[in-house]
This record gives C-alpha cells, sequence and structure tokens, in this order.
C-alpha cells in the first residue's frame, strides 16, 4: 500500500496500538532545557523511576540565559536556580549537558541538527512547540508537556494518537527579497493560527527542494503557528550533506546502513493525504504580520486588512489592532520602529546573519533603532566573525550579543519596553510576547535589516 | 502527578469570549522560572488581570466578583502558542477542572489531558449559548458528566455531548495517568529500542 513519508516515519515508531486511544509512540532523540525540564524530573523522583535511555536525552540551557557577560554569574536567581537544576538533574542521570559557558551551548533547535542528533527518519521531541524545526530533515519532530517531557524521560515514549495529514505545495520560484521566512508567513496568513490544527504538515514541492537547510529548518520551525503538531521535509542530497560527518551522526558502516533507509524516506507517488493545498511562489512577497498572531500577516507593501476581510470574529480582531495601536486600512510601509531582533530558532542561523549583513553593509544603523543581534548558537558565532559579518556589523554600528532564544521569549533581560514597537525574526507576536506591554512585528531578516537602516518597517526590495 | 478523579461536575463558570488564546497569555514567560510546580494559579492571565504595578485590571472577567466557578469557557482557538504545561498548571492551581471552547489547539489540549483539567470541545452555537446564559445569570450553572460524554446548560437543560477517546476518559475517570501506563510496558520498549537504527 503506498504511504506519505509521514506514515513511515511514524508506523515504525509504534510500539503499541491502544484501541480507542493513543499509540504508544517511541522517541530516537530528547532534547531538553531549562524551562520544561525541572518539573519532570522531579516527578521522576516521587515516583522512584529513572531515565530508561540516558544516551538519547541531550540537555542545553537557551530559554532562560543571559545574552551578554555569560562569563559572569547569572543574576537573577530564579533563573540561575533553573539553570542549576538542568545541570544536577543531567549529571544525576548521565545526560549530556551543555550548560552557559560551554562551546556546544545554544538554542536547542540550532545545536541539534549542528552537532547531528537530528537525522533524518528520527522521532524527536523536546519540551518546547519548536521542535517543529526538526522537521527539515525527513524526521518527526513536535513539542511536548511536561508530563510528557517525564515520560519519555522514564520510558522513551509517549502516548500520541497520530495526527491526519496535509501537504503543502508551493510551485515556481520565489523572486527577489523572499526568504523561507516570507513563505512561511505566507501559508501562516492564508491557513490562519487554527488551520494546520490536528495535522502533521509535509512540504513539497519547487520551492522547497530549491530551499537550503536552514531555510527549510525556518519553515518548518513555524508549522506550529499554523496549529500543525508540526512540519516535514523529504530528505535529500542536501540533507545527507547537511547531515554526514557531524559528532553524533552515524559513521562508517552505521552511516551506509542509515543511507540505505533514509533513501526510501518520500512519499509514494499514489499516497494520499487528508488536505492538500497548493500555492504559487509568485504571489509571495516579503510579509511582515500587523496584529497579535503569527496569521495576522500581510505582504509588506498591502494595507492592514478590514475585519470583513479576516477570518474570525470583529471583537477579537480589533481588539487586537487596538493593542498595536494600528487601524484598518493602514500601510505598513514607514511604520515606526523602536527595536529589531534578529535571532532565534526561528532565524538565528549563520544564512540569517548573511541576509542582515547584505543590507547593512556600508549604511548605518537608524539612530531611534536599538538593535539585538543574537546568535543561535556558538558554531554560528564563529562564523559570523570568520566570515567577516561582525565587521560589517560593527562599522553599521550593530554588536552581537551572545547565544540564547533571548527576545523571543523575553524570559531574560532582553524585554522589549511596554509601547514600543520590534521588528523580529522570532516566531511569535503575540501580546507580551518580547516583554510586557511590548509590540511585534514578524518579518524576515531582510525585513529587519531595512528597518534597522531606516528606523521605519521598510521593503527591503528597496535597498537590494 | 496523578490526579483527582473526574466524573461530574457541576459549577458555574467563568465567561472569557476572546478568540486564540494563546498560553503566553494563559501565562506570561517571565512567569515560568520556577523548578516546582506551585503558584501558577497567582500569575493565571497575568498581564490580562493586572496593570504593570501589580493593582487588579478591575474590569478583567477574573476580577469581577460576578463570575467564579470550576469551569472556564474560552473563545475559538483557546490554548495556541507555546507548549508550556505550565499554562494548563496554571489553569488548574487556579482552580479551573475543565475549559469549554468550540476549538483548541493541540499541545494544550494533551496537557491538559495529562493533568487532569477537561478540555471540552462544544459546536460555536452551544458555546454561544453558554455566553448568553451566563450574560443573563452570571451562576448559572453548567453540568459536565464524563462518562455519558455530555455538556448541560442546566438552566434550560439543553446539551451537547463531546468528544473523547476511550482511553482517556477512562484516564480521567480512574485519575490514572499515561506514566502509570508507560510504566508497565519497560520491557517491551527495551525490546523495540534494540531493533531501532540509530
Amino acid at each position: 500500500m503506498s504511504s506519505t513519508l509521514f506514515d513511515k516515519v511514524w508506523d515504525s515508531h509504534v510500539v503499541r496500538k491502544i484501541k480507542d486511544g493513543p499509540d504508544v509512540f517511541f522517541i530516537d532523540r530528547h532534547l531538553i532545557h531549562e524551562v520544561t525540564s525541572p518539573v519532570a524530573f522531579l516527578g521522576l523522583k516521587e515516583r522512584n523511576n529513572s531515565v530508561l535511555f540516558s544516551g538519547r536525552t541531550f540537555a542545553t540551557a537557551d530559554h532562560n540565559t543571559p545574552t551578554i557577560n555569560q562569563h559572569l554569574p547569572v543574576e537573577d536567581p530564579l533563573s540561575a536556580n533553573q539553570l542549576k537544576a538542568l545541570e544536577e538533574n543531567s549529571a544525576e542521570y548521565g545526560i549530556s549537558h551543555w550548560g552557559l559557558g560551554d562551546e556546544k551551548n545554544g538554542i536547542v533547535h540550532v545545536v541539534g541538527p549542528e552537532y547531528g542528533i537530528t537525522l533524518p527518519g528520527a522521532t524527536i521531541v523536546c519540551g518546547d512547540s519548536h521542535t517543529s524545526t526538526h522537521g527539515a530533515f525527513g524526521a518527526i519532530a513536535f513539542g511536548i508537556g511536561t508530563s510528557e517531557v517525564e515520560m519519555v524521560l522514564s520510558s522513551q515514549c509517549i502516548m500520541q494518537p497520530k495526527p491526519k495529514k496535509m501537504r503543502i505545495n508551493i510551485t515556481g520560484e520565489l523572486g527577489l527579497g523572499v526568504t523561507p521566512k516570507d513563505v512561511a508567513l505566507y501559508i501562516i496568513s492564508k491557513l490562519t493560527t487554527s488551520g494546520a490544527t490536528g495535522y502533521f504538515v509535509e512540504y513539497a514541492g519547487d520551492v522547497f527542494k530549491q530551499m537550503s537547510m536552514e531555510g527549510r529548518m525556518t519553515v518548518c520551525n513555524l508549522s506550529i503557528e499554523m496549529g500543525a503538531r508540526g512540519g516535514i521535509i523529504a530528505p535529500d542530497e542536501k540533507t545527507f550533506e547537511y547531515v554526514n560527518g557531524r559528532l553524533f551522526a552515524p559513521k562508517g558502516a552505521d552511516w551506509d546502513k542509515a543511507m540505505a533507509y533514509w533513501e526510501t524516506l518520500k512519499t509514494d507517488e499514489d499516497a494520499v493525504f487528508d488536505k492538500e493545498l497548493t500555492f504559487s511562489a509568485s504571489d509571495i512577497e516579503p510579509m511582515i504580520t500587523y496584529g497579535t498572531n503569527p496569521g495576522m500577516g500581510t505582504g509588506i507593501s498591502n494595507n492592514i486588512p478590514t475585519a470583513d476581510q479576516v477570518e474570525g470574529g470583529a471583537a477579537t480582531y480589533k481588539k487586537s489592532l487596538d493593542y498595536m495601536g494600528f487601524s484598518e486600512g493602514d500601510t505598513m510601509i514607514g511604520k515606526h520602529v523602536d527595536y529589531v531582533f534578529i535571532g532565534s530558532c526561528t532565524n538565528g542561523r549563520i544564512e540569517d546573519f548573511r541576509a542582515f549583513a547584505s543590507i547593512v553593509k556600508g549604511r548605518k544603523k537608524a539612530d531611534n533603532i536599538t538593535a539585538w543581534l543574537v546568535p543561535g548558537s556558538h558554531i554560528v558565532e564563529a562564523k559570523i566573525k570568520e566570515e567577516g559579518l561582525l565587521d560589517i556589523f560593527h562599522e553599521a554600528g550593530f554588536v552581537l550579543r551572545e547565544p540564547g532564544c533571548s527576545a523571543c521569549l523575553a524570559m531574560n533581560d532582553d524585554k522589549v519596553p511596554a509601547g514600543k514597537v520590534a521588528v523580529s525574526t522570532s516566531n511569535r507576536n503575540f501580546e507580551g510576547r518580547q516583554g510586557p506591554g511590548s509590540k511585534t512585528l514578524l518579518a524576515s531578516p531582510l525585513v529587519a535589516a531595512a528597518t534597522a537602516v531606516t528606523g521605519v518597517v521598510t521593503d527591503p526590495r528597496t535597498l537590494l | 502527578m496523578a490526579y483527582d478523579k473526574f466524573e461530574i461536575l457541576k459549577s458555574s463558570a467563568v465567561p472569557l469570549p476572546i478568540e486564540n488564546v494563546d498560553t503566553d497569555q494563559i501565562i506570561p514567560a517571565r512567569f515560568l522560572k520556577a523548578t516546582e510546580r506551585k503558584g501558577f494559579g497567582d500569575n493565571l492571565f497575568r498581564d490580562w488581570r493586572y496593570n504593570p504595578d501589580n493593582t487588579p485590571k478591575e474590569q478583567f472577567v477574573l476580577n469581577n466578583p460576578m463570575y467564579s466557578g470550576k469551569i472556564l469557557v474560552g473563545g475559538k482557538n483557546f490554548g495556541s502558542g507555546s507548549s508550556r504545561e505550565h499554562a494548563a498548571w496554571a489553569v488548574y492551581d487556579y482552580g479551573f477542572r475543565c475549559v469549554v471552547s468550540s476549538f483548541f489547539a493541540d499541545i494544550f489540549r494533551g496537557n491538559c489531558l495529562n493533568i487532569g483539567v477537561l478540555p471540552v470541545q462544544v459546536s460555536a452555537e452551544f458555546l454561544d449559548k453558554i455566553y448568553k446564559a451566563i450574560e443573563a445569570d452570571p451562576k448559572t450553572e453548567l453540568e459536565i458528566d464524563l462518562q455519558k460524554q455530555t455538556i448541560t446548560l442546566l438552566v434550560t437543560g439543553e446539551k451537547e455531548s463531546f468528544d473523547i477517546n476511550g482511553y482517556k476518559k477512562e484516564n480521567m475517570l480512574n485519575g490514572f495517568d499515561d506514566i502509570d501506563y508507560l510504566s508497565k510496558m519497560k520491557e517491551e520498549i527495551k525490546d523495540f529500542a534494540e531493533k531501532r537504527p540509530f
């Protein structure tokens, strides 16, 4: 029987099927961080359980870490306590731990692929909804709650009903200045934040075939923002080349065996999806959000839609625009901006910083802009320096911070003040997401760069 | 942790007729720094509930003494966003045992089921009826019967049935959780792991 890529990977991980219930689903790789794991370890202890396979879990501190002076003790006692808990729990159960100061430390969804933890055909979970990032490799990867973190620690399994399947095809070629982030924001704007709830999405078509691994990670990362549990892209030569030789990737005969398996990881031609959508690349322009969820996005040259043009209740729509201080019909280009943030598991990789540099090179940061440039990992940070991007940033008046999740969720001190507007390359523009009272416009690194040098929302195509 | 059994819940309800309520609103990230599961109810809907100087926002429903009860009634796509189970903990810790909506985000729904908060999905029409009934009488009661899988607006007797898979239903009726189930499967899981290529 023909099946989809998703079916092939899912079905091979079902330990037991429960009648009228979920599947007992085996997890190959488990990533943990300081915020969603401590209570799971407490539960483990309360039940006198232990970690079943310590080699399948990897810990890094990222959500709640400072992005300056990482060599100094963390000042906030609550944050310091969380970092200590991750370190101690990892040590107690023999889990690899990359804490602050470790060269492998960084955002969990950036370092996972960098060190070959992320593999095609694997199942990967983490107590973080953007775990969907790893689907770029042909893995089934999704976010879980803390109860499930405890399940994976104690049994390497979770109980999951199999989601429905959706395929999103994008045909054609992306235009100048249109990036993977724009592709994702475009899809979410079409589907809304709940349009893919209950589904796992396979991305297919020319655009994703042409896309780099980092671009695919950006797209899969944002799958959760349309409600999907995750996204997946069939592995190809680019995938294998990326994985080959990385620290935890299979080597020698194991590699050959893995490759033989990975080459079977594609959707059969006549496989059927529960839902299938097709979009044209030529309809996508650089995107920006104007509201308080990632589905409230539009092409940067468009006006903010009126309530009757969007799905959902008018009262909720109005509440959202009121929060932003925007009105129906406003143009986005030219809106005043105070902060620019480039980083996060969505856009904190080297290609994102190259894109940012391509626009700020030879220009100057606008005086009204506070900019936070936060690499996703030490590998990204090192490449920024090696490739001369740091010099470009310095000449343009930008400084580079140290790796972490930073202002994406603003758990640390990187908070956008109340009432201030930020253009961010991150993934969520919820009320107060980047600090209480802050207002977020989600966009690509190119839009962020164009805005950073002009001080107002700017179409990057005018500066390329 | 195992939780209290859920059989029949009869209670007044707190209305929150807003769509796309995300988990950052349910509990903002800056309150996720604890290493134990306690006190999250204090920060439930923190920024909608309190001003920056920590005085209560009087117009917010949780600060309105007219409304109370163990049932929270939210708008469509409730619980979208982050996977933080802290959001479900905050709902539970505040005193809610059930969330009613016309649509739930996936991870939030799963988290609720794992900690003993029952997510009840109703039609948009029934949701509207509930809001109208609460508007007419804030003390109006709903009855949620898990065994029968029904939700009833007691004032009119109107009811609707809701879905829950049989396994989760048994768990909630008995106060069991998935970890109890998985703990009994360890040998089977170890055998399975042996055969994985990586």
